[in-house]
């Protein structure tokens, strides 16, 4: 992992926000290489979310920046693709136009960003589902026509914001495997906020722990388990050490 | 099946209470507990509506034409007040006390106003349509606009869409079902405000027609206006719900 080729994706620098004269989070310092998934895990409040907002633009920071590989995009939304806690699929466009949506906002033409999303369906697993609504689809269904929005919402880097939360628990775990899995065809890299210490070390490459008031990046840890990881990984003596270990630092 | 015995039956009881009411009407009429110059029988007034038919259709078209031109007007009007009092925060600060302090103002106290103004013609008809249509379905959009979930506007935000955008994907679509519920309002509203402007002076409209037959004194007449007012008012509310699924075709692919 650690040699010179590996390519950073993803950079944030010292980024601080306030609300108000109120600090959310201080000084947050992370970085995300090409295809790696790292999560970012704490408390409720410990301001995961509003360090999203930072990064997808949505929110200027008040000290700090954001580079994507050299570019930087501090404060300017469109560049790195945002899935919300809610899959906020529209309920009025069918799955086909809510998928070609970002590609539409970014000024593609309404019939070339549905030929390009219908491309796509069949990786997601949703092939069939095009011409349907959102409240015609399951919940697992849902997610993956939200994560489809937002691989085409911009290539490269995906923000996503507990994506799983919502799901029980075995439509969570076909999910993980299917992400996986998509994720490496798709050559993404994802950065994703979670409470669940079992997904997180499930699915990392590497964790960082948020916490305090204001939030800051507490410790790092790196998940060193060849993936895709086997189904019983979370019964093996190597994965209750990391997890051990998480909850002593929360 | 139980579906289709559900739906007949709810259709059964009004049915049912209408023609109760109709017999109770015709009994009445038909053992003289009312003078018939009071009171015509339902028979009359059918025979009424069949004779003046033709008449009633001419003054129908005139009652509609204001009626379509001043919610079509009203609805316009509403799209751009409410669109701009959304985007502007003063804006809605400074005219929503307005807007509801105008509802207070009775129809029928503006209308002779508006005929002084605008003389005989249709326009003060069409004004009058519009005062009463536009703050049903202005307050309705506003009301659609503010439901949005704030979260699906970061969203579209976070794709890098502007104002524009924001308001075709998210506001416009999510205000439909309140607008909606606004026109249905606003349908039946125009065409009693088109009547009402018409009787205080006009060459056609049913309301004219109505101020004609009320100083004959012809019961008859005057009922069979009435009833065709009525079944007019329904058919307008019934073309805005068929609007409404053309317009709205993932309401009804729930399942």
């Amino acid at each position: 992992m650690n040699t010179s080729a590996v390519e950073r994706s993803l950079t944030v620098e010292g980024v601080t926000k306030s609300f108000g004269g109120d600090p959310v989070i201080s000084d947050i310092t992370v970085h995300l290489n090409r295809g790696e998934l790292v999560c970012l895990l704490g408390q409720s409040g410990a301001g995961k979310t509003t360090l999203f907002n930072v990064i997808s633009g949505l929110y200027q920071p008040d000290a700090g920046r954001v580079l994507l590989g050299d570019e930087n995009v501090t404060g300017t939304p469109g560049k790195i693709s945002y899935m919300l806690q809610k899959d906020l699929l529209l309920p009025y466009m069918t799955v086909l136009d809510n998928a070609a949506l970002p590609l539409v906002i970014k000024g593609v033409k309404k019939s070339e960003a549905r030929e390009r999303a219908w491309a796509e369906f069949e990786k997601f697993g949703l092939e069939g589902c095009q011409k349907k609504y959102p409240s015609q689809l399951s919940g697992g269904m849902r997610q993956r026509a939200a994560l489809l929005r937002t691989y085409l919402s911009a290539a490269g880097v995906a923000l996503l914001d507990e994506p799983f939360s919502a799901l029980d628990t075995l439509t969570k775990s076909a999910m993980h495997k299917w992400y996986l899995g998509v994720m490496r065809e798709i050559e993404l890299s994802t950065l994703f906020i979670t409470h669940d210490i079992d997904e997180a070390i499930l699915l990392s490459d590497r964790i960082y722990i948020m916490g305090g008031k204001p939030g800051r990046i507490t410790n790092e840890i790196v998940i060193d388990a060849p993936k895709p990881r086997p189904a019983d990984f979370n019964l093996t003596e190597e994965f209750l050490q990391y997890k051990r270990k998480i909850v002593s630092m929360l | 099946m139980t579906e289709k015995y559900r739906n007949i039956t709810s259709k059964l009881s009004p049915a049912l209470a209408l023609a109760l009411l109709v017999g109770v009407w015709a009994a009445v009429c038909g053992f003289g507990a009312i003078p018939a110059s009071m009171l015509p029988s339902p028979g009359a007034v059918g025979a009424a509506l069949v004779k003046e038919f033709p008449v009633l259709m001419r003054h129908a078209k005139t009652t509609l034409a204001e009626a379509f031109a001043g919610l079509g007007l009203g609805v316009a009007l509403a799209f751009l007040f409410a669109s701009l009092m959304d985007r502007f925060r003063i804006l809605y600060q400074a005219a929503y006390p307005l807007l509801v302090i105008t509802q207070t103002i009775p129809t029928i106290a503006v209308a002779p106003l508006l005929v002084l103004w605008m003389g005989y013609g249709m326009q003060p008809k069409i004004a009058l349509v519009v005062l009463t249509t536009f703050f049903p379905i202005t307050v309705a959009l506003l009301d659609g606009y503010k439901s949005v979930d704030p979260d699906e506007i970061s969203l579209l935000r976070s794709m890098g869409a502007g104002n524009l955008q924001v308001f075709r994907y998210i506001k416009f679509p999510a205000s439909l079902t309140h607008f909606f519920s606004g026109l249905k309002i606003s349908a039946s509203y125009a065409i009693v405000g088109a009547v009402i402007a018409e009787w205080l002076g006009g060459f056609d409209g049913l309301g004219v027609y109505m101020t004609k037959v009320k100083k004959a004194y012809a019961f008859d007449k005057m009922f069979a206006v009435i009833l065709l007012i009525v079944v007019i008012s329904l058919l307008l509310m019934l073309l805005v719900t068929l609007l409404r699924k053309i317009l709205m075709p993932w309401e009804r692919r729930k399942f």
